[in-house]
């Protein structure tokens, strides 16, 4: 009888070490397989002269290819782009999704309604929003034109998309719209986890609504705030699906980011080696933001 | 401001007119895709789009001569494909993340929350080269895989929080009962958080069926999905703003559907990491 317990207590003991690992095992071996090995072999194609269409052609060049795209212009001008398409969207988006979210979050019979219709920009494919918008923004039968020019704010059609003074506005509006209901939905949930006695506590010691804001409202959602820019930072560096629909990277150069860059160098000019180099340096630039951002706020929470 | 009632009119004034604001931004695009589907491709650049005369015959179209069916079946295929792997990889994978202390664990979690932060256009080229090698281009395993890149993560990251909400106690009295840890898994905490597989599941079919430059790179000839094909469509039919909007209708339909029905658990799901921190 002891002898049997001791050695399922032994086998009990072996599983729950292995258990975990082995449970495990399928999701890891596979994220290696078709995350981590891509990765590293883009980090290894960056390195080389890799051009598509001439298949043999594989030579070591080292860090040519990181030297060459320092000294090309359309990476300075994507970089510059990059820069202000992140810098302008996200806090954008933060702000009006701040400001959605306070409704959403006050009561009004159609709070419902409301809340279920808000997200649709998000569920949408990014070609169907980029397809629309161009439809919109159309220069001779656009309704963004029509409009403008019926409140006379514009005293003729804009042709948004194809004018390089406008088109990067644009775009960035689009994203806009896009990706609010992302925070609107994040801070909404942020919101309802403070404890309604907080403000009944402010509200008897005679503190104003904007002072209840500032000291109960805003901290109580900061934490997800951040997490919330955090996750969007990574996203709006990925949504660049959105502007090769729209624009392709055009008028010029105009609407060219670096992620757009790179992609638009592997798949028109087939040159893999260049593109994985432009594709590495916008990922530690973004890593180096990501970090910096991290230790902020990390200060910022404690 | 939450103790003292306000008056109906400050109400409206306050809180009703600015959210209905914010929604005619938010609608104000799709319903104009939607209303322009549905005009009379001669009338529409005469009159404009408008619920008059209203016509389905840019939906016919769509569907008798550009082909919209294949598309569409395609995306079905890829996206349920993805959910499948996505969903059968990572449900043991969040129960020992969410039951187990092993050593490791901190950075195999932190893995997977990484992999989402690296940007897609470092993917997508070694996929392409990785699919070109193994003969899989145009096909729909190749989709399949590059959607899972994202899916596994996070239907990981979904999953262990669900997982987090069923007591442990449950396994435990389910092991006194007798059961083995995959008995316990299969028969008392699968069952229990199958509103969040579903949810998780329904979500990793909305951003397959959505997803477009994957599609566009790995795909081709035989495989087109529905994003891929109504950006074919913008370049084909440049001005026909009445067969691409319809296109653009279609191809969203599942994906709003979906959300709409599901939105509710999902959000709880999404926004429970970030809110306890």
């Amino acid at each position: 009888m002891t002898h049997v317990s001791e050695r399922t207590a032994r086998r009990a003991s072996l599983g729950r070490h292995v258990l975990p690992y082995a449970m495990l095992s399928p999701a890891v071996l596979v994220t290696l397989a078709i995350v981590f090995f891509p990765m590293i072999q883009t980090a290894w194609m960056s390195l080389h002269d890799y051009v598509l269409f001439r298949p043999n052609d594989f030579t070591w060049v080292g860090l040519d290819n990181f030297k060459a795209a320092l000294s090309d212009e359309v990476f300075w001008i994507s970089l510059k782009h990059t820069i202000i398409w992140m810098c302008t969207t996200i806090p954008a988006q933060l702000l009006l999704g701040l400001a959605t979210a306070l409704l959403l979050n006050q009561e009004f019979p159609w709070r419902p309604v409301a809340r279920a219709l808000i997200i649709i920009p998000w569920a949408l494919p990014s070609v169907v929003i980029a397809l629309m918008w161009v439809w919109i923004y159309d220069s001779n039968y656009g309704i963004a034109n029509e409009l403008l020019l019926r409140m006379g704010l514009i005293q003729q059609a804009i042709p948004w998309l194809a004018d390089p003074d406008t088109a990067l506005a644009s775009i960035i509006l689009t994203l806009t719209w896009q990706g609010f209901p992302f925070f609107a939905v994040m801070i909404l949930a942020g919101l309802q986890s403070i404890p309604q006695s907080y403000y009944e506590a402010a509200s008897i010691d005679g503190a104003s609504a904007w002072r209840q804001f500032w000291h109960i409202t805003l901290p109580g959602i900061s934490g997800v705030m951040m997490t919330a820019v955090l996750l969007r930072m990574i996203w709006v560096a990925n949504s660049f699906d959105v502007i090769f629909v729209m624009t392709g990277g055009g008028p010029g150069y105009s609407t060219h980011t670096l992620p757009l860059y790179a992609f638009i160098k592997a798949r028109t000019n087939l040159d893999f080696g260049y593109g994985s180099a432009i594709a590495v340096l916008f990922t530690m630039l973004l890593m180096v933001v990501v970090l910096f951002y991290l230790r902020r706020t990390g200060k910022a929470v404690e | 401001m939450a103790l003292h009632k306000p008056t109906k009119l400050k109400r409206i004034l306050t809180v009703d007119l600015p959210m209905l604001a914010i929604l005619a931004f938010t609608l104000g695009p799709y319903l104009w895709m939607f209303l322009t589907s549905i005009s009379r491709q001669e009338t529409l650049f005469t009159e404009g789009p408008s619920l008059l005369n209203a016509t389905i015959e840019n939906y016919t179209r769509l569907f008798r001569t550009v082909g919209f069916a294949d598309n569409l079946l395609d995306s079905l295929i890829v996206a349920v494909g993805t959910v499948v792997v996505g969903l059968s990889l990572s449900i043991t994978a969040a129960y020992s993340f969410s039951r187990f202390n092993f050593k490791g664990k901190r950075i195999l979690m932190l893995q997977f929350l990484l992999i989402n932060m690296f940007p897609l256009v470092l993917l997508i080229l070694p996929l392409f080269v990785l699919m070109r090698v193994l003969g899989l281009l145009d096909t729909h395993l190749a989709l399949i895989i590059a959607n899972s890149t994202v899916a596994i993560p996070f239907s990981i990251w979904m999953m262990v929080s669900y997982i987090n909400g069923i007591p442990r106690s449950l396994d435990e009295a389910a092991m006194t009962d007798g059961c083995t840890r995959l008995q316990a898994l299969r028969r008392v905490v699968l069952p229990l958080c199958l509103p969040g597989i579903i949810a998780t599941g329904i979500y990793i079919f909305i951003t397959s069926w959505n997803e477009y430059l994957y599609a566009l790179t790995l795909g081709g000839r035989e495989v087109r999905t529905i994003t891929v094909a109504v950006q074919t469509l913008i370049g084909e039919y440049e001005v026909q703003w009445g067969l691409l909007t319809a296109g653009g209708i279609v191809g969203a339909m599942p994906a709003t559907v979906l959300f709409l029905l599901v939105q509710k658990r999902l959000i709880s799901g999404l926004t429970q990491g970030a809110v306890k921190g």
